[in-house]
């Protein structure tokens, strides 16, 4: 029950005037079409570094909380999901707001999301510190193999082609090689003046993220479509909450789910959304009524994608490895501000992680307060023309990637990364386990480094790498979570086939 | 040209992947390498097995960039690469930022552009948007920006 004593620091006037800045700000993002969670984290990166630690990360963290349950506004109301967890959402929710319901989607939403969030967050307070005293017992060979674990889970299970999953998490450990050798100092990889100082990560993670969405939104070229916003008519909240209280079959199904899925390393939002909404369906009395206006799957929907992001941050605060895209981008945050999460990490750092984490659980009532008083305009103030976004989005890019060490080399460093990740994702390949590798790269060196040493003066690096049991325990996770990826590939192209 | 689209970007990568290597293994001292060559030869492996993919007869072609898309990117890719490229530098941010923002809306914004009211509101937008950046970096968060040539 340590984090009763930590709630203090968040109510203090900055702490909570952030969180309250973060909620409001994240919600407008969330609902605009276009900006994902992860780039507006990323984005928000740069505004932290002249704050504390802790005041930074609650920044972050409220925006992570409310872009996930912002998304659902204009999923509702224009059917485009805000983010990709909110995939699952338009199926229901824009049917309703069509028929005239769009207040009483937009409540199930938010209501469920809060049901959901605050479940996530609570299995975050009390398993987070339950697996740290666990993996306190890693050595240098475990800390590497979780470090690969984070890029291969990562990069097999977040959809599309393993190979290409692997590969990009491959060029990620690559990149985070480029520059000067901790130990020895040696220059290595450094084919042009710019990567001297290595490649920033914070620099490379608005790159990676921003830049794609800027030339996609160029991608639309003069487009003269506009999105009309439904106007939602009022709808009494405390039916809706009876509603909430009377559809306990998809919050129990829809939490539960985001809950696990969210524990799993890199899966992400999405995949919550659409699995909580198929097996609500597989399960309801009303299932032929799903995908017609049901209040269940938006409960069901909001509820996954929002309980996923507590549990998301178990892994990524305990061994390192995030649970979702922004979770990843989160991970960065946190290593810019001298916290390097894993096994010590609420022994070192407890004054920043518990309110931290105290923050995203008053953040979720933040966000249901709020979502339910400003979701219809969020909807109207998101409807930016894509054309307008894309070039405030580069100039804050530029800005924010400047910003981290006044240097031109890194808002060149972003630009490269971001235009070649555009092209590379359109070619199948995905930033998520690019960034991992980014990230996670020093960390797998440093354990690798270090076990080396240790292991020439035992009984060697096979020995050291490849035996006990928690390293073959890693290593079984590695081959299994690969293995069981290229199963599900081959079995999709075996189904397309014979379709 | 729809499999030769595809075993392009899988070609480079896997020359990259050909470089990292050649460097990993050549370079010295070989201790500052070890973790490199381990990274490189699961990165060529991969690489290599990716272009094989691409030219089989049996790969997932599927267009990826149309000429239309191509023609919509281009010209935004191009400013954007002057801005960061050149402009940020010489001119300062802000007055760097207020002509790329400029242009790419007026490039990309669908309104006509004989219309005299849309002119005003593409100006309107742009120092909005610089009055915000500006109150953001320069005035809250201190950031310190390469010389403007506009004002100091």
């Amino acid at each position: 029950m340590e984090f009763l004593a930590w709630f203090g620091p968040v109510f203090e006037p900055v702490a909570f005037l952030l969180l309250l800045g973060g909620t409001i700000g994240g919600l407008i993002l969330g609902a605009t079409p276009g900006l994902s969670p992860t780039m507006a984290v990323a984005l928000l990166i740069p505004f932290t570094f002249h704050l504390q630690p802790v005041q930074g990360l609650i920044l972050l963290g409220s925006a992570y909380t409310s872009t996930v349950a912002g998304g659902a506004v204009s999923a509702i109301l224009l059917k485009i999901p805000g983010a990709p967890a909110n995939i699952a959402t338009t199926l229901d929710g824009h049917t309703m707001a069509k028929a005239g319901q769009g207040k009483r989607a937009l409540q199930l939403s938010f209501l469920a999301s809060l049901f959901g969030g605050v479940f996530g967050v609570l299995l975050l307070i009390f398993l987070t510190p339950v697996l740290a005293s666990w993996a306190l017992k890693f050595g240098p060979s475990e800390s590497f193999w979780i470090a690969i674990l984070g890029v291969t889970i990562i990069g097999t299970l977040g959809g599309g082609s393993v190979i290409k999953g692997l590969l990009a998490g491959c060029i990620g450990l690559w990149l985070s090689t480029i520059g000067f050798d901790d130990i020895l100092g040696t220059q290595r990889f450094i084919f042009h003046s710019s990567l001297g100082g290595g490649i920033n990560i914070i620099a490379a993670l608005i790159g990676l993220f921003a830049i794609p969405q800027v030339i996609s939104m160029f991608a639309k070229g003069r487009s003269t479509t506009s999105m009309d916003v439904i106007d939602v008519r009022p709808h009494p909240i405390k039916e809706a909450i009876r509603e909430l209280g009377q559809s306990r079959l998809a919050l129990t199904i829809g939490t539960a789910v985001g809950s696990i899925i969210g524990l799993i390393p890199g899966v992400g939002g999405q995949i919550a959304g659409l699995v909580a909404y198929d097996q609500t369906r597989n399960f309801s009395k009303d299932r032929a009524k799903f995908g017609s206006g049901h209040p269940e799957g938006i409960i069901a929907a909001e509820s996954a994608n929002n309980a996923m992001v507590g549990p998301s941050l178990v892994p990524l605060l305990t061994l390192s490895i995030p649970g979702s895209p922004t979770a990843a981008v989160l991970l960065g945050g946190l290593i810019i501000h001298g916290i390097f999460p894993g096994p010590n990490i609420f022994l070192y750092h407890s004054n920043v992680v518990w309110p931290f984490i105290n923050s995203m659980l008053i953040g979720q009532f933040l966000m249901c307060i709020f979502g339910l008083l400003i979701a219809g305009y969020a909807a109207r103030i998101a409807r930016v023309p894509p054309y307008a976004m894309a070039a405030v989005v580069l100039a804050l890019a530029v800005f924010g990637s400047y910003s981290v060490q006044n240097s031109m080399n890194d808002v060149y460093v972003m630009f490269v990364l971001g235009v070649a990740m555009y092209f590379l994702e359109r070619y199948g390949y995905s930033a998520a386990p690019l960034v991992l590798g980014l990230i996670l790269g020093p960390i797998a060196e440093g354990s690798f480094v270090e076990g080396a040493m240790i292991a020439n003066a035992q009984n060697g690096i096979f020995q050291y790498f490849f035996t006990g049991g928690l390293n073959l325990v890693l290593i079984a996770i590695v081959v299994a979570s690969i293995g069981y990826s290229v199963w599900l590939e081959l079995r999709m192209k075996r189904h397309e086939a014979k379709v | 040209m729809k499999r030769f689209e595809h075993a392009i970007p899988a070609g480079i990568i896997c020359a990259i992947g050909m470089w990292v290597a050649y460097v990993s293994y050549t370079q010295t001292p070989a201790e500052a390498f070890v973790f490199p060559r381990l990274v490189a030869t699961v990165f060529v492996v991969l690489a290599a097995w990716t272009f094989v993919r691409s030219l089989m007869p049996d790969a997932k072609v599927q267009q990826a960039i149309s000429a239309a898309t191509w023609s919509n990117i281009l010209p935004g890719v191009a400013v954007a690469a002057i801005y960061v490229f050149w402009a940020g530098k010489a001119l300062g941010f802000y007055t760097a930022t207020t002509l790329a923002v400029f242009v790419l809306i007026s490039y990309y914004d669908p309104a006509p552009h004989r219309d005299v009211r849309s002119w005003g509101k593409r100006i309107l937008i742009t120092a909005g948007f610089m009055a915000v950046m500006y109150l953001l970096f320069a005035m809250l968060l201190g950031v310190f920006t390469p010389r403007e040539v506009l004002f100091r």
